[in-house]
């Protein structure tokens, strides 16, 4: 038995190309319909786990999958903003906590999540070094992104501008890294956390700059009256907010028009989640509530029939490569005729010429096999991160 | 002593007849067996080795009737007894010169690889002048080499009885007398009796006796 494996090898090992094209067929064939199970069932894991775990989402009127995904998976899709007037109208309900997000801004990769402290009570989460956001310009950060980034708690992460080439835009915002959170195994590894008002300084709703009734140079004063004093843009502004310049930190405009992306709503019980729903329903024209349960089971719905398809296609595929295969086997044994009847011709047995193609098979089956679950594990062990990039982002 | 009697092997109707109402080999003789192409020589080789099968007659080998054994006994008995040397070498080329030798014992259960056997290969190979190519894959060996290293196969199971089915057919001149000089080296080191198809007359003389296959087509016994 041993030298027939000993053949086969030295077999193989003289037609490497061939046998390496063949080993990477029947890998391939055999990895797509497992790489697809592994990738199908940890983006319903992903998307699932989380839509379960959040009762109701209340967002401006349009495609409810953006809305879930941007709040639930703070995803690229915007959805059309909501006013924090629709706090307040949640709030009035006394059926719901409401815990606002505005998810719009990105530090290098990473989407900054302006929301509250309740979010993290909500979610269960744990900060693992230093405490959370307590003041404006502070950031809480998830495991990955202190990981990735090799920040720590002191460190500080700098918010991206929306567009590059927009010469009037906000300038970046500095923010001071004051907690990091235990890893959650969820998008929030991979977001940075910040009060809802910081976001709205990103976005240059708020900001800071030096005292004007304090300016020595007389010439960067444009008009001076008891209550408005106008200044040119020589003035200093602050791009990171400390305890020195917090004070100078002020918003414009009415805060109640200030925007959100969406509304966390944890209602109280069953009946009071069912009666929300009902108003916007009949209220609401500009903002829809939705069950992130529902929207999430719906596209897993298409995903999944779209799955089916994918597996018809993989196994006509396979059944194809079999075929082939065996056509692969059967030629190369003709073309080893020779060979087989100068062994049988020299006293070999008819079932030992059977177990040496039987080893040759064998060997590039476990080869196959092996390729094939060291990819499986390969795959398994970016699988979240995969499908984050295909399904959530 | 090979003994054949009133051995019969015909294909289809007309096309091919062999008849060899008699034909003693002695041990230890060297035979050259000489004939017009599609005569049968090959044909009695593998008759002899139990290739294939007689419609009719004995092929006994020493006291072994080898077309009376069953098809592992016959192939045992082969792989055991009988070297067989092809005109085209018949080696495998993803196999380098020292396994293609020890060949014959990598595809039979009775026989197994010791330090012995590997001693025989390396004596082998000097005898045949090609020690210092054992580990080269027989793509990178002259003709002369190939053939060498075939007969080394043949010779690996140290058989009584060896048939070179036109061994020398395939080389040049100087080659012809190198080899077949190796060949009866090693037949007679090892007392073994070498039947030998072949169509270079120049060689004849070399051999015990010539037997001319034109006679088994009048049915004549030798």
């Amino acid at each position: 038995m041993i030298d027939s494996f000993y053949l086969a090898w030295r077999y193989i090992v003289f037609n490497r190309i061939k046998t390496i094209t063949l080993v990477l067929c029947i890998s391939l064939v055999s990895f797509l319909p497992f790489a697809l199970k592994i990738l199908l069932n940890e983006s319903e894991h992903q998307l699932m786990s989380r839509a379960i775990t959040t009762p109701l989402l209340v967002g401006a009127k349009g495609n409810s999958l953006d809305l879930v995904m941007n709040s639930l998976y703070f995803s690229k899709e915007k959805p059309d903003f909501i006013s924090m007037k629709a706090i307040e109208k949640v709030m009035d309900s006394y059926l719901a906590v409401p815990i606002p997000l505005y998810t719009r801004f990105h530090a290098r990769e990473y989407p900054i999540v302006g929301t509250t402290l309740d979010y993290f009570e909500f979610r269960k989460h744990k900060v693992a070094e230093g405490r959370s956001f307590a003041m404006l310009g502070e950031s809480l950060i998830g495991a990955d992104v202190a990981a990735r980034l090799n920040l720590k708690v002191g460190g500080s992460i700098l918010s991206s501008p929306e567009n590059l080439f927009d010469l009037a835009g906000v300038y970046p915002l500095k923010m001071k890294v004051v907690g990091i959170l235990q890893k959650t195994n969820s998008v929030d590894d991979k977001a940075v956390f910040v009060d809802l008002k910081t976001t709205w300084v990103i976005q240059g709703l708020g900001h800071g700059h030096q005292d004007v009734k304090k300016i020595a140079d007389e010439s960067d004063v444009l008009s001076r009256s008891d209550k408005l004093v106008t200044t040119s843009t020589k003035i200093k502004q602050y791009t990171e907010i400390n305890v020195d310049n917090l004070g100078s930190f002020h918003f414009h405009g009415d805060p109640s028009i200030y925007p959100l992306t969406a509304i966390i709503a944890v209602p109280n019980d069953e009946k009071s989640a069912t009666i929300l729903s009902g108003r916007y329903l009949s209220e609401q024209k500009n903002q829809q509530i939705v069950r992130p349960k529902k929207v999430i089971e719906d596209l897993l719905g298409n995903i999944f029939q779209i799955k089916e398809f994918i597996d018809a296609v993989v196994l006509i595929v396979a059944i194809a490569m079999v075929l082939a295969i065996f056509l692969v086997f059967s030629l190369s044994f003709r073309l080893r005729q020779k060979e087989i009847s100068t062994i049988l011709h020299l006293g070999c047995s008819r079932s030992t010429v059977v177990q040496l193609i039987g080893a040759e098979i064998l060997i590039i089956a476990v080869f196959s096999g092996m390729l094939c679950f060291s990819s499986l594990l390969v795959l398994q062990y970016f699988q979240g991160e995969i499908v984050h990039q295909l399904f959530i982002s | 002593m090979i003994n054949i009697n009133s051995l019969e092997l015909s294909y289809g109707t007309d096309e091919f007849r062999l008849s060899i109402p008699q034909l003693k080999i002695e041990s230890t003789e060297k035979v050259a067996i000489i004939g017009p192409s599609g005569s049968g020589k090959t044909t009695l080789l593998k008759l002899i080795s139990g290739i294939i099968q007689p419609q009719r007659g004995r092929v006994e080998i020493g006291e072994v009737a080898i077309n009376e054994l069953s098809d592992p006994q016959c192939r045992d008995y082969r792989i055991s007894n009988i070297g067989y040397i092809f005109q085209d070498f018949e080696l495998l080329d993803y196999l380098n010169v020292q396994d293609n030798i020890l060949h014959p014992f990598r595809i039979t259960q009775s026989l197994k690889i010791d330090n012995q056997v590997r001693d025989r290969v390396k004596s082998l190979a000097e005898e045949m002048g090609i020690a210092d190519k054992l580990k080269r894959l027989t793509n990178n060996l002259s003709q002369g080499e190939k053939q060498r290293t075939a007969i080394c196969r043949a010779m690996i199971t140290a058989p009584k009885l060896i048939l070179a089915d036109e061994a020398t057919g395939n080389l040049d001149p100087s080659n012809k007398t190198k080899i077949l000089d190796a060949l009866f080296r090693s037949t007679d080191k090892n007392k073994a009796t070498l039947i030998a198809v072949t169509h270079d007359h120049e060689l004849l003389d070399r051999f015990d006796r010539v037997i001319d296959f034109k006679q088994f087509c009048d049915g004549e016994s030798v």
